[in-house]
């Protein structure tokens, strides 16, 4: 018997990827406000990179879009139940 | 030299649709006397904000993107503060990714795109 943690799905656990890297995706857009829903949580705060995935390179890009998109309230900047 | 820019400003909603025409022109006139080429010309028309800004829930949303010298973006946001009717407004220089997404965005594939980057997600 072992003592330490092993995820339960130890089978079907899959690796992490960035998205953008892997879709060839350069530039994010702040206009598109649906895609943008994607990086936040139900409150509207930004999801972290180890849950997404997503490279640094990227996710600077993400928390820039999303500002500008809060900026221009086509996000909101504390939200209830978003999804 | 010249480089890109993009800019979004919201309009408050006690405007007529005349009077909303009136500021889009104002502005496009103003880029255009600036010396600067305009790229896309976009009325998003009212749309509903994600909070409230001004006490108003609503709000007409424009856009231009264009090229220009970096010293006429300083007078075009002097006059964005003058006009009392733009409640909110944006300016961001466009790299060179930015450029070719607004192009494809433009030609339609924004759809496209939109589905392939679902697809992933």
């Amino acid at each position: 018997m072992t003592l330490q943690n092993e995820p339960l799905n130890r089978d079907t656990r899959r690796k992490k990827y960035c998205r953008f890297k892997r879709s060839g995706i350069k530039y994010i857009d702040y206009k598109n406000a649906d895609f943008l829903i994607k990086f936040v949580n139900e409150q509207g705060k930004l999801l972290p990179r180890r849950l997404t995935g997503t490279s640094q390179k990227y996710q600077v890009k993400v928390k820039q879009a999303v500002k500008r998109a809060r900026h221009l309230a086509l996000m909101p900047y504390v939200g209830d139940s978003l999804k | 030299m010249l480089k890109n820019y993009e800019t979004v400003f919201i309009l408050t909603p006690l405007l007529s649709e005349t009077q909303m025409k009136d500021i889009a022109e104002k502005f496009r006139k103003l880029l255009k006397d600036g010396g600067a080429a305009i790229i896309n010309d976009e009325n998003w028309g009212l749309k509903k904000l994600a909070y409230p800004i001004q006490h108003k829930s609503t709000g007409f949303y424009h856009l231009f993107e264009f090229k220009a010298e970096p010293e006429l973006i300083a007078i075009m946001e002097t006059e964005y503060r003058r006009e009392e009717a733009i409640m909110r407004f944006l300016t961001v220089s466009l790299d060179r990714n930015a450029v070719e997404y607004n192009l494809k965005r433009q030609r339609g594939e924004f759809n496209k795109k939109k589905e392939e980057k679902e697809a992933v997600a």
